[in-house]
């Protein structure tokens, strides 16, 4: 075991596979080469549409221990994943490696074929069942959770090597071009396939709306894909977008947007040329989303771009003219999609452009004030989105660490959910380093990161409530007590890889 | 007749609370079995809780089952102590815990809000001094069902003790005196503290006079030196017509507020969003008030939607001498406050008649004029007003005029 820059303890190698400590948000500089495909000719790809899914698997020769990856656009309606994973045991398939950009309760029966050695890990994100699954020990090898940002830079360094890439394609072409934008399963953005598409051995579409050539545009490009199957059903639509994005009501909650809006606002952000934002889609982003769409309408002044996850919100700013460009990554709801689609000022984008630490620059450096939740926040600002405080593994990171690159990243968190404090001595796992975290915005007061002098700065004789971290988490204590900790078991069950492909920390075996 | 052996208190479904199942036994000590939305952090400090109030209250032998929401400690102490209540033939005494400590009340203060929160709800209550509301009003009365008014009191009680509201001033709204529950009410909730008592439904000065020497007595007994204040709310038409006599009814009173629910049911008519029916009840509550000194609060807008209409209604009690308004949702408070701040135009206004009267005076003149406009002491009076009033919300720190 060596002691990472945070003070965590990483074993040194762990199946198999050497680890190399997290040194620091910004130490890595690249180096190496890229990964590369096997080159193939089009000589042996006249007709890619298979009869079935069956036949698509069937060419794909798959062997036990491979590693299949997913994309998770689909989110709680996806079919596929379960679909595939079913027929793969059917064959009976064992000790694969699952590779997906993100989990969902949906995806629950995965833990059946954990536990009969079909799956003996996850690299990439767990949520629910699965990581519940993890957090008991049930699968053999060490699971890896990695951003979206890092996804793509595992599969582009080659740490990642995926086999067989199962894509579902809300709407493709027979030479394998595909977009989420039309069809019964609709998503919009679909971009988080691209790096499977680009870089695995075999690359499968499964799609339930073919439409003629050319399907234009291409976020996932023909010439990179293997085989074409026709499904009857991606997935539920009702859960792919939720129909509903609404805003938060309680109290609270829009207590802590507004206070998220009026910082951004008082920094004097709003009023710089390129102000930029990004808010995801949970009730205070929303809200946050909402107060600032005001502000910008009061000042007449407009944003150059908003990173999405869009939504309904968003878009009314988009075309109201509150923002010129939409940078979007996933559509959370159908107006978000209708807007993909329509309008071209809202651009998809995919995790090489936007989060990637392995590239010539990305957006997210450029966005000025990013808008995250957070499970826990400790005092040196380090944060945790995967584990709950009672020990379990129940996400995965997402864009979180990636986001952290804008120039000033605000958490938004209730500083107590029910009894719990938010803030915490030492966060039960880290996910993002507290150097990239800036300012902490909670109904009972604004911490900012002491290291952020400049914003500090900004921020001082402006009617906010502003208090150290330490004397926010002495508040919660004051009212709430302080919890017992969870008890972990020795063994390893997950690694958190930083999004340059260090290890930031792990996660253990709950002790039940 | 079997004296009762279980009760059961509080809600499972609300977030923050704790539903206490209690079973008194003859033998066998105290049994505590909890669960709870946080039981692996929580698990044993909540049965600690449960077994150290039961104790407390002087329980040897019982069976106590918890459901918890993620209450706190001084929400199981409230809950439990409900319980061993409603079991008890005797009278329960009980010194809870006091984590928060207050100034005394302040007569003269802003009174532009008064935040209503049911005083049955653990989390509500909890945050209710976060919105800036220039006033809390924990009540005990309509949002309460007359099953659960003695839960609500010990909740109110212990909440008035541990949580702090900030600024503001800390009402809590009795039930009517003609109820059987004012006096316990009072008896539990004035040694804990509060600035203010919200007596409804008062209709003569003897409401009030009533219940201050109640209050007397239990400062007496509890040896409270700080005087609580009292804010009688009148919602009849008798009520409306006795307005002086009740604002003059004891010197705690420093506000007299407009219940329009109970009034437009008391004279027969629909509520409607203007108010017209009401106009010359609020009118004569504001006479009634001023005549004795002291403020005059208006009455809630209940659509907390219609900021529109909220914004209206409060302009309009404004401009009819009103202080403040009751409001029912943390979203109101920012357009009622932003109707009772003063303009800069208006400040800058009674700035140049305060100068210019009191250049007047050292000229030995009671009047003076700004531009065309004579200028004497009632208009002096009224800037003033808006100048303590500005200053209060520190709109004159750093202003130049």
């Amino acid at each position: 075991m060596v002691r990472n820059a945070l003070g965590r303890m990483i074993p040194e190698e762990i199946d198999g596979r050497k680890l190399k400590p997290f040194n620091g948000a910004h130490a890595d500089h690249g180096g190496g080469r890229k990964a590369a495909p096997p080159i193939r000719a089009v000589v042996d790809y006249e007709n890619k549409l298979k009869a079935s899914l069956d036949e698509a698997i069937e060419a794909c020769e798959i062997k036990d221990g491979m590693t299949i990856s997913f994309h998770h656009h689909l989110r709680n309606g996806d079919h596929v994943i379960n679909m595939v994973m079913d027929k793969l045991a059917e064959r009976g398939l064992k000790g694969l490696t699952v590779a997906p950009s993100a989990l969902f309760p949906v995806h629950e029966p995965l833990v059946s074929h954990i536990e009969s050695g079909v799956i003996t890990h996850i690299e990439g994100s767990m949520n629910g069942p699965v990581g519940k699954a993890c957090s008991l020990g049930k699968m053999s090898k060490t699971c890896i959770l990695r951003s979206h940002g890092g996804r793509y830079r595992a599969i582009q360094d080659g740490d990642l090597h995926i086999d067989v890439a199962f894509i579902a394609a809300p709407a493709a072409d027979s030479f394998g071009n595909c977009n989420g934008m039309t069809g019964p399963s609709a998503c919009g953005v679909m971009s988080y396939a691209l790096a499977d598409s680009q870089y695995a051995d075999k690359v499968v579409v499964l799609t339930d709306n073919l439409v003629p050539f050319p399907n234009y545009p291409w976020v996932i490009r023909g010439g990179n894909v293997d085989h074409i199957a026709v499904v009857d059903k991606l997935g539920d639509p009702e859960q792919i977008v939720s129909g509903t994005t609404r805003i938060t009501k309680s109290p609270t909650r829009l207590l802590i947007a507004k206070y998220a809006a009026q910082l951004v606002s008082d920094m004097g952000l709003i009023e710089e040329p390129e102000f930029s934002f990004q808010a995801g889609a949970g009730g205070i982003s929303l809200a946050f989303t909402k107060y600032l769409g005001d502000m910008l309408r009061e000042r007449g002044v407009k944003a150059a771009f908003a990173r999405g996850g869009s939504n309904k919100f968003l878009v009314e700013m988009l075309e109201e003219g509150l923002t010129e460009y939409i940078l979007d990554g996933q559509c959370f709801d159908g107006v978000g999609i209708r807007s993909l689609r329509e309008n071209k000022n809202h651009i998809e984008t995919d995790p090489f452009t936007s989060y990637c630490y392995h590239e010539k620059g990305n957006f997210a450096t450029r966005v000025k004030a990013a808008v995250l939740g957070a499970t826990e926040i400790d005092l040196d600002f380090n944060v945790n989105v995967n584990t709950h405080s009672d020990g379990w593994l129940l996400h995965g990171i997402g864009g979180f660490t990636d986001v952290c690159d804008a120039y000033c990243t605000i958490i938004t968190a209730p500083l107590l959910r029910g009894r719990l404090s938010t803030i915490v001595e030492s966060v039960t796992t880290v996910t993002a380093p507290g150097e990239t975290v800036d300012i902490l915005v909670t109904e009972r007061g604004v911490a900012v990161n002491p290291a952020r002098t400049d914003l500090l700065e900004k921020l001082k004789g402006t009617g906010l409530p502003l208090k150290s971290i330490a004397e926010l988490r002495k508040m919660a204590v004051d009212i709430a007590g302080e919890p017992e900790k969870p008890e972990f078991e020795d063994r390893i069950v997950a690694l958190i890889e930083y999004r340059d492909g260090t290890v930031i920390d792990t996660v253990r075996q709950l002790k039940v | 007749m079997v004296s009762k052996k279980e009760a059961r208190v509080g809600s499972e479904d609300k977030k923050g609370d704790l539903e206490v199942f209690l079973k008194m036994k003859e033998s066998g000590g105290l049994s505590v079995e909890v669960k709870s939305s946080v039981e692996h952090m929580f698990g044993e400090k909540i049965r600690k809780k449960v077994k150290e109030t039961l104790s407390d209250l002087g329980v040897k032998d019982a069976e106590a089952s918890v459901n918890d929401m993620g209450a706190l400690d001084y929400v199981i102490q409230a809950r439990v102590e409900t319980a061993v209540r409603r079991l008890s033939e005797a009278k329960i005494t009980s010194s809870p815990e006091k984590r928060v400590s207050y100034g005394p009340p302040v007569r003269e203060r802003l009174r532009r809000t008064r935040l209503y929160m049911p005083g049955n709800n653990p989390d509500l209550m909890r945050n209710g001094g976060l919105y800036g509301a220039d006033c809390v009003i924990l009540d005990l009365e309509d949002s309460v069902s007359p099953l659960e008014k003695d839960a609500a009191r010990l909740l109110v009680r212990n909440t008035l003790l541990n949580i702090d509201f900030g600024g503001a001033e800390r009402i809590v709204r009795i039930n009517p005196l003609s109820t059987e529950f004012s006096r316990e009410d009072l008896e539990v909730i004035v040694p804990a503290g509060p600035d203010t008592i919200l007596i409804p439904k008062c209709e003569a000065a003897s409401d009030v006079s009533d219940v201050a020497d109640i209050i007397e007595g239990i400062e007496k007994d509890f040896g409270i030196k700080e005087k609580i204040l009292l804010m009688p709310l009148i919602e009849t038409a008798k009520g409306i017509l006795n307005a002086f006599e009740i604002s003059s009814a004891s010197d705690r009173v420093i506000a007299i507020c407009f219940g329009a629910e109970d009034f437009t049911a008391d004279i027969g008519v629909e509520r409607t969003r203007e108010g017209a029916e009401s106009f010359v009840a609020r009118s004569l509550l504001v006479l009634g008030a001023k005549a004795a000194g002291v403020q005059a609060i208006d009455t809630v807008f209940s659509d907390f939607s219609d900021e529109e209409g909220l914004m209206k209604s409060t302009e309009e009690a404004m401009a009819m001498g009103f202080e403040g308004k009751g409001v029912i949702h943390p979203s109101q408070i920012e357009p009622v406050h932003r109707v009772f701040t003063p303009t800069a135009e208006r400040i800058k206004y009674a700035k140049k008649v305060v100068a210019a009267i009191e250049d007047a005076r050292k000229k030995g003149s009671g009047v003076a004029s700004i531009g065309s406009k004579m200028v004497d002491a009632p208009i002096e009076k009224r800037a003033r007003k808006i100048l303590r009033l500005a200053e209060a919300l520190g709109l004159l720190a750093g202003d130049d005029t």
